[in-house]
């Protein structure tokens, strides 16, 4: 990397590409709902997908109601349950997860970190966002229309999913599931071509690709694999249509329903599953990969130091995305395959351990010996480094066919994936939200509710989830409306479930604290200055704060060193912003 | 372990050969791939996304077709027309492949002769591809209706496996509107150039930015990638 050196010298690389023409909002309309720059769409993005998040986080709370209490809550029945469970656990992987990590923390951070204006292309951007919002009010349409929302569970297995047994199958709400999700993925293409290209080719002079903050990376290689992985989906998507729709058989076997042969036969039901778990592991590492990138920045800024093996992480990020496109098949060992495939996709499955470990090696290399500033962001971060390794450590267990065959379809798996892919992005999504809030509307926000939302938060999700292991290994299954007279079921998994239900309560709680907070401080938060985590990224360089239309007034920054320059021995203060000239000025950038 | 390296070094830094320097290249500032404009960029990598989409087609199909627990219809016999009283198999795709390759041909010659600022013949060339298109377009409904007509749905047909029809329409449906939209962006854009838009530097409708000959290109690659992906659904669904 003897050229990347060149880089980082005083001589300022030739300005290649030309400032393009901004949009310029005429009128209220095009200023703030219609808008082109990606910091508002990015804003309309987050509260979109934090509202439909509430929506999930309200039917958790009846989930939990029903199992923790069964029989008391007569409105919840089996029918409403499965819808329950199918909506929550969409909801919480595309529409919020997916929606905030690459819609929200992509749009607002990517032009700011990287040194650009705004996205390439300001009008798909805004298109991404209406059409978003769009498959958002499709999918809840599904709450009010005949028969309800669709129950088939998250994976929408067919042929369950568009049979008459099942709630929504032969009503509207599979259907609406598979049109929002259609225009979900279409208006995701139009986002994620925009964060790729800004990536690649808009970067401001001296940021090199090896000088972007953790941050960019993740979000970069997220949505390159969301933009290969969301293709199977629309392809399973199209075809349950016709299936629903036309009574093709894609994915229908001879079925007898009722005493009656159907219609249709000779499709394939694990066709579909093969196309959606194609598209549903690499949607793991979409959600998780900003994550890993976000968090990095968190845990570096806030113990003043330089990440630990930057391009170690930047490597693993790559392989971990790259190895995700061939373990899908893991999620579907109770399907029966071949046993040669089995031992291919564990095995696959197993080494994804190793570039994750790096990551996890590297996190706790940088906080040694740091100056660990025990900051709100500080501690989402750590949360989520102890939760990542906790749900990474069952996956081991997941991954091996002999070991995932008795405990996956118990509470064990459900345990497993909430910290991994749910309670450990989480984190890291309120860690960015109290780390770049200052940043988005120029005030802290509110320190006491934020320990009191942390604690919580923190704490119980273990509470809820950690006994879930062990619900598991007893073998209490999952997606059951309730558990009833069982032999096998000791009377303290029925006091656990009620305790669990009691802690998600209390959790949903806090968040709804969060969200007051959120409100709250944008009047009466501490004016927070442009850098108040004193951080050498190029978003907190900004001439405003929060940032004005165009992101840098009349110049646009050069960078001259890469994003990790913090307490840097003969340097005057602990941090070196990136856009800081490097004559004279020390740097670690190489020592790396 | 403060390791302090002095980034200044006041001599001009070689350039590292072979792989490092295409390395070097691509991760150097501003643009990983220089002269690559911000549009062209995108239309690459939409078509990349775009592979995926067709890939689970056509695998999606090839698995349907091996694990049908009855026959497939006999594709040569299917798609055979009775022109003066014989049975020609394949000839009406074989007319529609020849059709399409050449309005790739066409669309290149609009390319070079857009870089040419020769206005005129790039929005004849871009017309004649569009009109190709349409063709292709048109010969594909007639295919529809033929096949609609001899009993051929979605769900069934008089010959074998249901997922013939299926997926043929599916999978010919879908290249058929990408097809379509194809041959509408070429009439937008042979507008824009028959108008002298790209050299005036007239702003968009939408999106209010100047455009240049280089948006002839990008709608060319698109076309391209469609023809390209006709050959593959050739090659899977009517020669296998």
């Amino acid at each position: 990397m003897v050229d990347i050196r060149s880089g980082a010298s005083e001589a300022i690389p030739l300005a290649e590409v030309e400032d393009v023409e901004l949009y310029h909002p005429k009128s209220w309309w095009t200023h703030y709902v219609f808008s082109q720059d990606a910091k508002i769409i990015a804003i309309q993005y987050s509260m979109t997908a934090i509202a439909i998040g509430m929506v999930a986080l309200v039917l958790s709370w009846l989930m939990r109601l029903q199992l923790g209490f069964p029989g008391y809550f007569d409105f919840i029945d089996a029918d409403h349950y499965y819808q329950f469970i199918t909506m929550h656990g969409m909801i919480m992987v595309i529409y919020l997860l997916t929606a905030l990590f690459l819609g929200g923390f992509g749009n607002y951070l990517i032009p700011l970190m990287i040194g650009a204006r705004d996205m390439v292309f300001p009008y798909a951007n805004m298109l991404s966002y209406w059409l978003y919002l769009l498959a958002v009010l499709v999918l809840v349409s599904g709450f009010f229309l005949p028969g309800g929302p669709t129950g088939a569970g998250w994976t929408l297995y067919p042929p369950q999913a568009i049979l008459s047994g099942t709630p929504g199958g032969q009503d509207w709400g599979i259907l609406v599931m598979l049109f929002s999700l259609i225009l979900f993925i279409i208006g995701f293409t139009m986002g994620g071509l925009n964060y790729v290209v800004t990536v690649l080719q808009a970067r401001a002079r001296g940021m090199t690709l090896m000088r972007m903050p953790l941050t960019i990376w993740g979000i970069f290689t997220a949505t390159v694999m969301a933009l290969l992985a969301f293709p199977a989906l629309f392809v399973a998507c199209v075809m349950m249509l016709f299936d629903r729709l036309l009574g093709t058989s894609f994915f229908m076997p001879a079925i007898v329903e009722m005493g009656q042969q159907l219609q249709q036969s000779g499709g394939s039901p694990i066709l579909f599953q093969h196309l959606f778990w194609f598209f549903g592991h690499p949607e793991v590492y979409i959600v998780a990969l900003p994550a890993f990138g976000i968090v990095s920045d968190l845990i570096s800024t806030h113990a003043r130091k330089n990440i630990f093996g930057y391009r170690m992480m930047v490597w693993a990020i790559v392989i971990i995305g790259a190895l995700s496109f061939v373990v899908w098949a893991h999620h579907m060992y109770v399907s029966g395959m071949n046993p040669k495939f089995g031992f291919f996709f564990a095995t696959t499955t197993l080494i994804i351990a190793v570039p994750t470990a790096i990551k996890v090696y590297n996190w706790v290399l940088t906080l040694w010996r740091g100056d660990i500033h025990l900051t709100l962001p500080m501690l989402f971060a750590l949360a989520f480094i102890v939760t990542f390794v906790n749900g990474g450590l069952t996956g081991l267990f997941l991954g091996n066919v002999v070991v995932d065959v008795p405990l996956s379809d118990t509470m064990f798996v459900v345990a497993h994936f909430h910290m991994v892919m749910g309670v450990a992005p989480i984190m890291v999504v309120f860690g960015a939200i109290y780390h770049w809030y200052p940043k988005i509307t120029g005030r802290m926000l509110n320190e006491a509710m934020g320990q009191i939302h942390f604690w919580v938060t923190f704490l119980g999700a273990y509470l809820i989830f950690f006994p879930m292991h062990y619900l598991g290994l007893l073998g209490i299954p999952r997606r059951y409306h309730e558990l009833g007279e069982t032999a096998f079921i000791p009377e303290s998994a029925h006091t656990l479930n009620m305790f669990i239900s009691v802690m998600a309560l209390i959790v949903g709680a806090a968040q709804i604290l969060f969200l007051f907070n959120l409100a709250w401080s944008l009047k009466r938060g501490k004016p927070s200055g442009g850098n108040p985590w004193r951080a050498t990224t190029l978003e907190w360089q900004t001439p405003q704060t929060p940032p004005a239309h165009g992101n840098w007034g009349n110049e646009l920054p050069v960078v001259y060193r890469w994003a990790y320059d913090y307490s840097v021995p003969g340097a005057a203060e602990d941090f070196i912003p990136q856009n800081q000239p490097g004559l004279g000025m020390p740097t670690r950038e190489h020592a790396s | 372990m403060a390791q302090t390296i002095e980034t200044h070094t006041g001599e001009t830094l070689q350039r590292p050969l072979g792989l490092r320097g295409v390395a070097a290249d691509l991760s150097s500032d501003q643009r990983a791939f220089k002269n690559i404009s911000w549009g062209k960029a995108m239309m690459w990598i939409f078509l990349l996304s775009d592979t995926f989409i067709f890939g689970c087609f056509l695998v999606a199909y090839m698995t349907a077709r091996m694990s049908t627990t009855i026959a497939w219809p006999n594709p040569s016999e299917v798609f055979a027309l009775t022109i003066g009283g014989h049975e020609i198999p394949l000839i009406l795709i074989a007319i529609m492949t020849f059709v399409l390759i050449s309005s790739s041909g066409t669309m290149a010659m609009a390319v070079n002769f857009g870089y040419r600022r020769d206005r005129r013949t790039t929005a004849i060339m871009m017309l004649l591809t569009a009109v190709l298109g349409a063709t292709f377009v048109g010969m594909q409904a007639f295919e529809w209706s033929k096949l609609i007509s001899e009993g051929v749905r979605p769900w069934e047909n008089p010959w074998g496996a249901a997922q013939f029809g299926s997926t043929f329409f599916m999978i010919t449906g879908f290249h058929g509107t990408h097809v379509t939209i194809g041959v509408i962006f070429l009439l937008i854009v042979a507008r824009k150039v028959w108008r002298g838009d790209f050299d005036t530097e007239r702003r968009g409708f939408f999106t209010s930015r100047k455009g240049n000959y280089e948006v002839v290109e990008i709608t060319g690659l698109y076309w391209h990638f469609v023809d390209l992906v006709w050959v593959f659904i050739f090659a899977f669904f009517y020669l296998w």
